[in-house]
């Protein structure tokens, strides 16, 4: 990471613990935001909520790999999660999930190389009657077919400004 | 015999505010009492009665008391929850804030799920009005010398934190890792203060029965489980959603109502639930007989009992938070077995060691979840032991998940 990157990260944080208090109490939240913000709570930024909030790193580092929806690693712009319990597998999860698998080219777990997408598994998202069910970032989708998966992608992919696109493009080709 | 519709559930029909005011004007004592006379028992699965909670904690002597809305609404199955937040989010808030009134705490806490982060702008929303209708805040309700305020928390995705200690460590910053209990944290909650966790349809249930009063709610239901109850009820049904009927239906009656007759079994109370095979459909759905937070899942007679319980491993092998050794290695042995089961390679002897290690965890996990993660199993190998044995292994197409 370059240091102006580091010191901009580091601003970023010393703003949330001020808005959110420098309490223990305030961890989880602090780490939400951050998710949230750069996608990712990486080594660097669990060292510096570490030393706002006088605590060792190593117990920043317990709270985020405890949380399924914190991640020390970089996930995709858009985070797609489909639920794998019990209806939404009954309503037909499966072919859903080869279709996402297919239409992103990555598994389960993985990010795709532009950093775009992040495909996971979710456990139950409360959403029962109306599988099977998918959540990108905190928008949740229902009764989602296979062919729907390609449109649901094309939605989250227009999101990003025709600049970028046309720059990514150019680069691939 | 009431579909999910906001117009047609009890909570629809209750005057807003009308139970925080009925609250106020009584004293704590008498209002305790009447919440105790309706015998309202907590609706997130456990049974506890709310009325017992709150005199415990309002009796437990501490300047700081604290009320929690447990809304980490995990339970596969259960989106009860989600409906009350997204229609009737006054009810909540103003179920909280009696909750506060009558134990004395100043601060209450909306624990939310990750899972439902949509829900949050609304509900801050409502929150914002509330306080300018001087509702919460200082004077709440424009009671003298009450003060309270509600904030919302965010869960970050683990089932376990629906468990009351488990999430109160995550509310304090910590790994969401159920405590021992007891200490109970009508005793020892929030920080070591007396809390009290309530689940968002039991503080709904709260204000209804100021407004209707004890006697109301104790006119349905049984004895044992007094009051209405809502369910979650999906799976294969031609009406899923949620309902609200008395506790004490049978399982066959509400299979009728939602149009789900002709099913092989019904999974009563999510993973950590039981599964009640058709035979037993006239069983009531109660606190004394099978007890559930209302997550009713409708299993079909074309559905793979094995498929099913694999699927509820799977989900506890993942939630499990790993602290005790019943419920950590449990889970995974037993998940390990299904699949064996699933190959057609688990012999009987084998088989019967599997639900002993099963009845070891109802005995010596730590928590409620590591305690119930195998019920699923064991009902449905008591149950369906036919369809699980000398299986043919499955051909090359693939299973995900």
């Amino acid at each position: 990471m370059l240091v102006t990157e580091q010191e901009r990260l580091k601003e970023d944080l010393q703003a949330l613990a001020q808005r959110h208090g420098r309490g223990r109490g305030a961890l989880l939240p602090i780490l939400q935001d951050v998710q949230t913000r750069h996608g990712q709570v990486s080594g660097y930024a669990m060292q510096v909520i570490a030393d706002l909030l006088d605590i060792h790193p190593v117990e920043v580092f317990s709270v985020v790999s405890f949380y399924a929806f914190l991640n020390a690693a970089p996930q995709g712009r858009f985070v797609v999660r489909l639920c794998r319990t019990i209806t939404c597998d009954m309503a037909g999860k499966d072919r859903v999930a080869r279709q996402l698998e297919n239409d992103l080219k990555i598994k389960f777990g993985e990010t795709t190389p532009d950093g775009r997408f992040t495909l996971e598994w979710a456990n139950c998202l409360g959403m029962c009657d109306q599988g099977p069910a998918l959540l990108v970032n905190d928008q949740v989708l229902t009764k989602v077919t296979p062919e729907q998966v390609h449109e649901i992608l094309e939605a989250c992919r227009k999101s990003f400004s025709p600049h970028a696109l046309a720059a990514k493009e150019e680069h691939h080709s | 015999m009431i579909p999910s519709h906001k117009g047609t559930l009890t909570f629809s029909s209750i005057e807003p505010n009308a139970g925080l005011k009925a609250a106020l004007s009584k004293g704590r004592a008498d209002l305790i009492g009447e919440i105790s006379a309706s015998g309202l028992r907590g609706r997130g699965g456990a049974g506890f009665p709310t009325g017992v909670k709150w005199n415990l904690a309002a009796a437990a002597k501490d300047a700081e008391k604290y009320v929690i809305c447990n809304a980490d609404e995990g339970e596969p199955g259960t989106f009860k929850d989600r409906v009350i937040l997204a229609d009737f989010p006054d009810l909540v808030f103003e179920g909280m804030t009696i909750g506060g009134y009558a134990i004395g705490a100043k601060r209450g806490w909306l624990y939310l799920r990750g899972e439902y982060a949509y829900l949050r702008a609304p509900l801050e929303e409502v929150l914002a009005r509330r306080r300018k209708e001087k509702l919460l805040g200082r004077k709440a309700g424009g009671k003298e010398g009450f003060e309270f305020d509600i904030e919302i928390r965010m869960g970050s995705g683990a089932y376990v934190c629906g468990e009351e200690t488990a999430l109160i460590e995550s509310l304090e910053g910590h790994r969401g890792e159920p405590r021992n209990r007891p200490p109970f944290p009508v005793d020892t909650g929030f920080q070591g203060h007396p809390t009290i966790v309530q689940n968002v349809e039991t503080i709904c249930w709260v204000p209804c029965i100021l407004v209707k009063g004890g006697g109301w709610f104790k006119k349905s239901g049984t004895e044992k489980s007094p009051g209405l109850k809502l369910f979650s009820v999906s799976g294969d049904c031609a009406r899923p959603g949620v309902y609200e009927f008395p506790l004490g239906i049978t399982v066959a009656k509400l299979l009728t109502a939602v149009g789900g007759e002709g099913a092989k079994a019904v999974q009563v109370g999510g993973a950590s639930g039981r599964c009640v095979p058709a035979g037993e459909f006239s069983r009531a759905l109660a606190f004394e007989d099978v007890s559930t937070g209302g997550s009713i899942i409708v299993l079909g007679p074309q559905r793979d009992m094995l498929r099913v319980a694999r699927n509820f491993l799977e989900f506890f092998v993942e939630e499990s938070c790993g602290q005790c050794t019943p419920c950590r290695e449990g889970c995974v042995k037993l998940l390990e077995g299904a699949e064996l089961l699933e190959q057609g390679r688990c012999s009987m002897s084998y088989l019967t060691e599997l639900c002993r290690l099963g009845e070891t965890m109802q005995l010596a996990a730590k928590c409620g979840l590591g305690q119930s993660a195998p019920n699923a199993f064991l009902s449905i190998v008591e149950h369906f032991r036919d369809e699980l044995m000398g299986r043919a292994p499955r051909n090359g197409n693939g299973q995900h998940g």
